[in-house]
This record gives C-alpha cells, sequence and structure tokens, in this order.
C-alpha cells in the first residue's frame, strides 16, 4: 500500500520533476547570474499569478482548463484601450480600467458558460474554439468600431486611416505603478509589494470562495453533475457562475500583466496568454480536474525558469538562438499534451475500475442471495 | 389544394431544418457576394475561376476529415501531424533531387511512410483516450509542428533551393517550388476559356482521391468503419475490431492530410514550413462543418459543399469588400464565420457522444 502510494506521487509530481532537472540542467549552461534569475522569476510571479489563479475557480466545477480565459483577457485590453485614450493615469486609470473591464467580461462570462452548458462533456475544445471565435469579434471591434462607433479621440492610439486602434498602445502612463506603489528592494532583488498583495488576496478570496455554499455547490458539480442536480443544486447556473468569475479574474489579470509590461500588443497580447497560463499550471503539477494554489506559484517558478533559460542555454549549445525559442514552444505544448492524455487516461481506467466493483458487488450479492 | 400546399411547406421547412440555418446563411452570402461582384466591378469569371482553383487545392485535406469523423473520432484537429508528414516528403524529395512533375510523385511516395507510422502512432494514442479525442488531437497537432520547428533547423539538409543562403544549414521558412512541382497537377489538360482558368488535373486528383473514399466507405472495412462510429458496444458485440478499425480511419486521415497539403503546395507554388501548419487544422475542420457535417457524420457531398462554400467566401469577400466600400474586413469575417460554425457542430446534440 505504502509502496503504491509513492509511485503515485512520482507519477503526479512527474511534470515539476522533469522540470527541476530541465532548469537545473540548463541554469549553468545559460551563463546568467542568479541574481538576474531570481529578478526575473520575481517580476514574472507578480505579473502572471493573478492570471493563472483565475483558472482554478472553472477546475473546481469540473469543467477543465479554462481555454477561453482569453475572453477576459481582451475584455482587460478594452478596459486599458479606453482609459488611456481617456488618458487617465497611474492607479486610478487602472482601477478605472478593470472596472469597465469588469462589465465586458462578465458578459463574455455568460456567454461562454451558455455555450459550454451546450456542449458538456467537451467544455476543453469548446472553449478552446470560443477563445478563437471571440478574438474575431474582438477585432471587429478594435479595428472597425473603435473610432466611428466608439469614440476614440487621440491619434497616438489610432490607426493613421483615423480608425481602428495601433498595433501597440504604449502604457507609459501607468507603466508598473502598481509594481513600484511600495517599493522594497532586498540584496538588488525588486519585489513589487504591492502586486503581490493583490495576488494574496486574491488567494484569499479563492480560500474562503471554497468554503462558501457556492463554492461547496461547485465542487459537487465538478464531482457529479447528476448528483448535484437530484441534491437540487442548479447544476447550470452554477456552472456559469464558474466562468463569469473565471472571466472576470482574467480581466483584472490581465490589466496587472499589461501595467507591468508598460504596453499593449492590441491583435496578440491574449492570443498566447492562455497557452502559457495553462503550461505554467499545469507545470506546477495541477491536472485537468485537481489544481490548487500551491501548484500555481510552484508552476509560475519552474515555467518561467525554463522559460528564461532555455533560449539562452540552446543557443550556447547549438549556437541558433531560434532552437531555444522553438524548444520553449515546443515544451509549453507538449507539457499540455501529457496532461491532457494522463488525464483522459486516468479518468478511464476509473471508470474501468468502478465497472468491474459494480460487477463485483453484484456476484457477490447473487452469490449471499 | 390548400392540403398539398401545406405538406409542400412543411417539405420546404424540413428541408430548411435538414440544411441548418448557419449553412443557410452562408449560402446566402456567398450568393449574395456573387450577385454583388460584377455591381461593383470585379470580373466573375476570374471570381469564379479562383473558386474552383482555391477548391482544387484544399479539397483533399478537407477530404482527409471524412475517415475519423466515420469512425467516430471526432473532428481531425491533429491534422498538421498528416502535414508535416507531407512536408517531410516535399522536402525529402527536392533534397534528393527530383525535378518537375516527377518531384511530385517521389513527394508522395517518400511522404507516406512517415505518415503510416505517424498516423499508427497518433491511432495508438487516439485508442487510449477515447472520448478526449479532439483536444488531446489539437494539442498533438501543436507539440508536433514546434517539435518540428527544431527539427528543420537541425535536420541536415543541403539543398541550396531551400537552405538559408548565409548559414548554409537550416531550411529557410518559404521554399518555392518553381522547376519542382508547381501546378504539376493543375496544368494537366488545364482548360482555359477567357478569364476562367480550370486546373482539370487537380480536380481529377481530388475525384480520384474522393471516389476511392466513397468506394472505402461500401467496402466491408468501410462499412464496419461506419458502424463503429454510430454505435462502437454495438459494433464490438458484432464482432468488429473496434480498436483496429479506429486506428484504421486515422491512418487513412494522416496519409490523406500528408496528400492534401502536397496538392496544396502545388497550386499554391510554395513549400511553407515552420509554424504555417500551425492552424491549417481549423479552415479544413469548418469547411467540412459548413457543408453539412456534423461531429459524428459526414460524407463526401459535405466535403465539395463545404470547401466550395469556404474557399468562396474566402476569395469573394476581400474583392468584393474592397470595391464596394474599400475596407478589408475578410480576415476578421473569416475568423468569425468558421469559428462560429465549428462552434456551432460542437455545441450540437450528438448521439454518438460516449
Amino acid at each position: 500500500m505504502k509502496n503504491k502510494s509513492i509511485g503515485d506521487y512520482l507519477r503526479r509530481f512527474s511534470v515539476p520533476l522533469m522540470f527541476v532537472i530541465i532548469c537545473l540542467i540548463c541554469a549553468p549552461i545559460s551563463g546568467l547570474s542568479p541574481n538576474y534569475l531570481i529578478n526575473e522569476i520575481v517580476t514574472r510571479i507578480g505579473r502572471n499569478a493573478f492570471l493563472i489563479l483565475s483558472l482554478l475557480i472553472p477546475i473546481m466545477a469540473g469543467m477543465g482548463l479554462n481555454f477561453s480565459m482569453t475572453l477576459g483577457a481582451m475584455a482587460g485590453e478594452i478596459g486599458l484601450i479606453l482609459v488611456s485614450d481617456w488618458q487617465i493615469v497611474g492607479i486610478p486609470g487602472m482601477i478605472l480600467a478593470m472596472i469597465v473591464s469588469i462589465p465586458i467580461s462578465t458578459l463574455l462570462g455568460l456567454f461562454c458558460g451558455k455555450v459550454l452548458n451546450m456542449a458538456k462533456g467537451r467544455e476543453m475544445i469548446t472553449s478552446y474554439i470560443i477563445s478563437f471565435f471571440i478574438n474575431g469579434i474582438y477585432q471587429l471591434v478594435v479595428l472597425y468600431l473603435m473610432g466611428p462607433v466608439i469614440p476614440i479621440v487621440h491619434s497616438t492610439i489610432k490607426l493613421p486611416r483615423g480608425y481602428g486602434i495601433r498595433n501597440t498602445v504604449s502604457l507609459l502612463s501607468m507603466r508598473q505603478h502598481l509594481d513600484n506603489l511600495i517599493p522594497l528592494n532586498i540584496m538588488g532583488v525588486k519585489i513589487p509589494v504591492a502586486t503581490f498583495i493583490v495576488i494574496f488576496l486574491l488567494c484569499l478570496v479563492i480560500i474562503w470562495f471554497r468554503k462558501t455554499k457556492l463554492g461547496q455547490d461547485m465542487r459537487a458539480v465538478g464531482q457529479d453533475m447528476d448528483v448535484s442536480r437530484d441534491a437540487g443544486i442548479d447544476v447550470e447556473r452554477t456552472r456559469i457562475i464558474s466562468m463569469i468569475l473565471s472571466t472576470v479574474f482574467a480581466g483584472i489579470g490581465m490589466i496587472i500583466y499589461l501595467q507591468n509590461m508598460g504596453n499593449i500588443a492590441t491583435y496578440s497580447s491574449h492570443s498566447q496568454i492562455g497557452m502559457f497560463c495553462i503550461a505554467a499550471l499545469l507545470v506546477g503539477g495541477a491536472s485537468v480536474d485537481k489544481a490548487s494554489i500551491g501548484n500555481v506559484f510552484l508552476g509560475i517558478i519552474l515555467f518561467h525558469t525554463m522559460f528564461i533559460v532555455a533560449p539562452k542555454a540552446g543557443t550556447v549549445i547549438t549556437g541558433d538562438s531560434m532552437i531555444g525559442e522553438y524548444f520553449r514552444v515546443f515544451v509549453s505544448y507538449a507539457v499540455i499534451t501529457v496532461a491532457l492524455i494522463m488525464y483522459e487516461t486516468n479518468k478511464r481506467k476509473n471508470k474501468s475500475k468502478a465497472g468491474m466493483q459494480l460487477a463485483l458487488d453484484q456476484e457477490q450479492e447473487e452469490a449471499n442471495g | 389544394m390548400n392540403e398539398q400546399k401545406l405538406t409542400l411547406k412543411d417539405l420546404i421547412k424540413s428541408k430548411a431544418q435538414e440544411f441548418g440555418l448557419p449553412r443557410l446563411i452562408i449560402t446566402g452570402f456567398l450568393l449574395l457576394l456573387l450577385v454583388l461582384s460584377p455591381i461593383v466591378g470585379a470580373d466573375l469569371p476570374t471570381q469564379i475561376s479562383n473558386i474552383i482553383n482555391r477548391f482544387s487545392w484544399n479539397g483533399i485535406l478537407v477530404l482527409a476529415m471524412v475517415p475519423m469523423i466515420h469512425s467516430g473520432c471526432g473532428l481531425n484537429f491533429g491534422l498538421p501531424l498528416g502535414i508535416i508528414s507531407g512536408l517531410l516528403g516535399a522536402t525529402l524529395s527536392i533534397e534528393f533531387g527530383f525535378e518537375g512533375p516527377v518531384s511530385f510523385i517521389m513527394a508522395a511516395l517518400l511522404a507516406t511512410p512517415f505518415a503510416l507510422v505517424l498516423g499508427s502512432v497518433y491511432g495508438w494514442l487516439l485508442n487510449k483516450i477515447k472520448g478526449g479525442e479532439m483536444m488531446i488531437a489539437t494539442y498533438v497537432g501543436f507539440s508536433s509542428v514546434s517539435m518540428m520547428c527544431m527539427m528543420w533547423l537541425l535536420l541536415p539538409y543541403h539543398s541550396p533551393n531551400m537552405v538559408w543562403g548565409m548559414a548554409g544549414k537550416g531550411l529557410r521558412t518559404t521554399i518555392s517550388l518553381e522547376g519542382y512541382y508547381t501546378q504539376a497537377l493543375a496544368s494537366f489538360l488545364q482548360i482555359n476559356i477567357g478569364n476562367l482558368t480550370i486546373p482539370t488535373g487537380a480536380l481529377l486528383f481530388f475525384a480520384l482521391l474522393a471516389f476511392g473514399m466513397w468506394a472505402f466507405l461500401h467496402t466491408k472495412t468501410g462499412t464496419a468503419m461506419t458502424a463503429v462510429g454510430s454505435n462502437p458496444d454495438f459494433a464490438r458485440s458484432a464482432g468488429i475490431n473496434v480498436d483496429k478499425i479506429r486506428m484504421i480511419s486515422v491512418v487513412m486521415s494522416t496519409w490523406l492530410a500528408a496528400i492534401g497539403i502536397l496538392v496544396y503546395e502545388q497550386g499554391f507554388g510554395f513549400v511553407q514550413l515552420y509554424m504555417a501548419p500551425f492552424y491549417m487544422a481549423l479552415p479544413a475542420v469548418s469547411a467540412i462543418l459548413i457543408g453539412g457535417a456534423t461531429v459524428n457524420k459526414a460524407s463526401i457531398m459535405n466535403v465539395v459543399i463545404g470547401t466550395i462554400l469556404f474557399q468562396g467566401i474566402v476569395t469573394m469577400t476581400p474583392t468584393v469588400m474592397n470595391n464596394m466600400i474599400h475596407l478589408d474586413m475578410s480576415e476578421v469575417i473569416r475568423i468569425i464565420v468558421s469559428n462560429g460554425m465549428i462552434l456551432y457542430a460542437l455545441t450540437r446534440k450528438t448521439e454518438g457522444t460516449r
């Protein structure tokens, strides 16, 4: 029994372990100083943690990895574009952008939840296609409607043709304002205290949320939809709420992410974000149906260490900078692929185990009766 | 009289329902574009030959969807895997120095073993994870494309027509097929009437493969495949080896994708490497869905209609829109239409879900 549990542990943590090994091999080869590495990782925790935390709630509700967190990211970007046109700077600008983004992401989350309720059992592929679909609508809004329909005043963010938004929108007026709100420097490592406080608050909210009635309902729905329906839980509504929460958090997370970056790549910022966040979460040891806050932080540290170190190490080993670049993209996709395969095989194994148990019980009953 | 009219109305209604509202809208949109194009000053014959050409490029990639849908593996989002086999065949054929139309045949021959091996591995994997095929297929496609990105740089290719001039190694992102198999099929028996060009050879090649697929689906194995797709439990109790049939369908789909990309390249005139195959599955998937296929039902007719409708919209919108309002929204429309169609199909209730 004990042996088996050690094997189980090894399997559960195989992905993080693999990453620890990759990082340990690549870090010395890359020749980056530890100080630089730690600095980068701390920055990236501040930048990404909020976004990745937004993935936890749908996992709790049994809806798998929320590939449509991109929707929230788009809402956040729309908020930021509008606020930078209104020229509201600094922290008030960020807060206003969040306020603008919330109704948009609520609507998008509602849409997403409704569609996913129609596609039960294939939530992930559907949420993945939703992100593409809404990306089309986002482009329609940003490229054609911003200007003639939604007033945009300043030509610095408008395309030269008079409508539509430029490829990059500068956020210089709020760049790292949240990060530098409470400056702290420990041995040359810059720590964005205020951002960490916000992230910490979200962690508290998630922990608290799990204990509420709604959170319990969500977990029940995630366990078994039919049983929870019999128990009087409105399954559809619960699932929609979990999508809305996730989308809203992703929107706020995107605003925090972009204030750190300092500019918006209007048409590409959001497209990769879902993939990288999900890969990071999985690297932290989460699976499709189980994820904790610990997974989030472990995931960011490991995944982003690999992310910083791999291109450099690749350049040193092969003399070609592109190899490392492609390597890290490959690893992100491979991690997601492996996690999905493991999830599906486990699900099937459990199912057949349950079936076998049932048959055994029946046999026993027959023998007794 | 009145009664008969009613039944006729019902008939039309039921037909329309069968056809599906989104399909109706898309067909209407395409017809509108066709009517508008002469009015706004675009040359209709050029437009039509564009559509036919595009059809001949993409038809086989869409056809590759059919076997996997039939065997119940769902939409093959893992199409890039087959495309990679095709690209390996294409690059190897050029590397070995074949020229002209022969290089096309050699590319197809060289791609086949890769498609068979990769397809078998892919099929084996999909048999392990029944029920979650589509998501995993997507990511198998992505990881194999990003894996091959490294390989294109590392594999020892030397042909000066393919590698970067400066470094002398590593394949270029796009390789011209001039002197190799560009238009190899299309120029065969090509018909030219004014501005109207018909790539007869490419169309015949598609017809050949489509007929082959149709004939296959009527053989014993083909019927077994349909049985597996519509009810795997029933098929198993009828003595069909479900895993083997699914494996065959996946290998077929992968091989068709490999041939499909070669045909695409001969029309397009370039081999595109690195990230190019990344999103190639999505247009093919939405084309077959627009043609009337569902997640677990597809016919050759769906392929033909879907490819014409999808490629029609893709080619017509930019010209008509540009001529009409000097505004190119075609890219956005393409994204919304194709993904909206996939979304619509995914949310349909299907009996085949396990």
